[in-house]
């Protein structure tokens, strides 16, 4: 069978993907740059064709207690939002983390802080990576930087979600979600049979005929017991940072400087490389495609050719602290990002480079 | 073939729509494309603009700072981006409302009467498919074939009578175009 392509937002491709990657449930309130999720979906009308359920919640928290609930029956479930959103839903996102449940959580940014702006934004890094909800948990956090991405990392985070009982999130932007480009999407995967829940999710609320009761809680009064669930949850963190790191190089074994970058701010740099190329110079990018765990080791080892790094954000200055981890202070790290919903373009990439990085060598 | 273009006018003139055909066009080529809508609170009055690219490569930045295609609808688009067609690229404007006319001399710039042309069609909603008409005449990126597919799939069925009425708007913008 020839494979359909389609033209879609990114937005758009999250809901087909959500269908088609065999969701259970969709529970979201909108919020621009992202209301083309909820709204693809009620078009689709899903219930209809897989069963799948999409619920127009009353506020974010609702939205995310949904995802609770549904989480700790095994389903596979999903909610979307953008940054003041994503704000609200940060105590579930601690429970469903402490309760070691699956769930997909996907953020289309904008510029905060606050309600902000409309705009694109990538200044919830920290919110995702470090935290945002309390208590020592993490998020296995993905950056699409394509529509295509958009689509099959509901599936990936899905998986990933599923085989270490974590939280997932699709940490996206207002450019990667309102952008359309060519996207296939996968075959339609079909929801799981509950006997099939029951037997990939035996933790979870399926009904406890014939068997002991399956208790889901993020409370622990007995100290000592919380302490040896952190232990338990550090344990599966470590695991994941071994086998789950994701990073897109592009020219790093030949070139001078190097830019890392993530979501569309990598596209952008992209297009800084051609035009730098144009002008003799040789850039390298490194696209982190898993926020976390983060590609520490490969940026640590690609760095050790490079003069000097240039890491390019859509914020203040978040990400490139992982960068400077990364390359133990042996190469100068400097920050380029525009604020509150603004996107350089790619001469102002360029130019900021040769200040900041080029220049300074000299 | 790579073709970076920006759409730029009022909300409610058809930009964004025409952009999005363009990009069904690319689509039934088998090209590479990106459509990057300014998604502010644009609605009728406000400004409006799309980037559309489309190439026979992978695609990186949807964000640029110069373009091969400028078509500007309004003064304000007008000033706006005059200044960013690449050298000995194209401005395509309407000189409906425009006040000071475009200056630059590198480049090669073509003034279409579409808003005018739509007083005489009387059918001011098939502007955008006359300036894309009249685009497709200077630059014939896409074949006519294409766009009148990518419009099959951009309107609903129930709509598909409309098809022959763009058909002519884009025939009549390519004739506004002299040689």
């Amino acid at each position: 069978m020839k494979e359909e392509v389609r033209l879609m937002k990114g937005n758009e491709a999250l809901a087909h993907a959500m269908i088609r990657y065999g969701a259970d449930g969709y529970f979201g309130y909108p919020i621009t740059p992202q209301s083309e999720v909820l709204e693809t979906l009620e078009a689709e009308m899903p219930w209809e064709s897989t069963g799948m359920v999409v619920v127009q919640a009353e506020s974010e928290l609702a939205s995310i207690n949904m995802v609770y609930g549904g989480a700790a029956c095994g389903k596979a479930v999903v909610t979307s939002s953008s940054s003041p959103g994503i704000s609200l839903m940060q105590e579930g996102i601690s429970y469903l983390a402490a309760s070691e449940l699956p769930a997909l959580i996907v953020n289309v940014m904008r510029g905060g802080p606050g309600l902000g702006t409309i705009h694109p934004s990538q200044a919830d890094y920290f919110q995702a990576v470090k935290g945002g909800g309390h208590g020592d948990y993490r998020l296995i956090t993905l950056a699409p930087s394509s529509v295509q991405e958009m689509c099959d990392f509901v599936g990936l985070a899905w998986d990933l979600s599923f085989k270490y009982r974590t939280v997932a999130m699709i940490l996206a932007d207002g450019i990667v979600g309102q952008m359309m480009e060519k996207v296939v999407l996968p075959p339609q995967r079909p929801r799981r049979t509950d006997e099939e829940i029951r037997k990939q999710c035996p933790w979870a609320l399926t009904g406890a005929k014939g068997r002991k009761p399956n208790v889901i809680s993020s409370l622990e009064l007995d100290t000592a017991q919380m302490e040896r669930n952190n232990e338990r949850f550090q344990r599966t963190y470590r695991e994941i940072e071994k086998n789950e790191v994701r990073v897109e190089m592009l020219d790093v074994d030949d070139c001078d400087y190097l830019l890392v970058a993530f979501g569309s701010m990598a596209r952008i740099c992209q297009k800084v490389m051609e035009n730098a190329r144009e002008e003799g110079l040789k850039l390298g990018l490194i696209r982190p495609i898993t926020l976390w765990p983060f590609p520490y080791e490969q940026i640590k080892n690609a760095a050790k050719k490079a003069k000097g790094i240039l890491v390019v954000e859509l914020d203040a200055g978040q990400m490139i602290e992982d960068v400077k981890l990364a390359v133990e202070c042996k190469v100068d790290v400097e920050h380029y990002g525009r604020l509150g919903g603004i996107v350089p373009n790619p001469d102002e990439v360029l130019d900021a480079l040769k200040e900041k990085v080029i220049n300074k060598k000299k | 073939m790579k073709e970076e273009i920006i759409i730029a006018g009022f909300g409610g003139q058809g930009v964004l729509s025409m952009g999005k055909i363009l990009a069904y066009s690319g689509l039934m080529e088998d090209k590479e494309i990106t459509w990057m809508p300014s998604y502010g609170p644009e609605q009728r009055g406000g400004t409006a603009n799309v980037t559309v690219i489309i190439s026979d490569d992978k695609i990186s930045s949807p964000i640029l700072n110069a373009y091969d295609t400028v078509i500007v609808l309004n003064q304000q688009s007008l000033d706006r981006f005059e200044s960013k067609v690449k050298p000995g690229g194209i401005l395509i404007y309407d000189s409906y409302g425009i006040h000071h006319a475009p200056t630059r001399t590198d480049i090669k710039v073509y003034r279409v009467d579409g808003m005018e042309a739509t007083f005489t069609m009387k059918n001011a909603k098939t502007y955008n498919m006359i300036m894309l008409g009249a685009y497709l005449k200077v630059k014939p990126i896409v074949s006519i074939d294409s766009v009148m597919n990518g419009l099959k799939h951009t309107l609903p069925e129930r709509l598909h009578h409309l098809l022959p009425m763009n058909e002519d708007a884009i025939r009549k913008g390519m004739a506004l175009i002299k040689d």
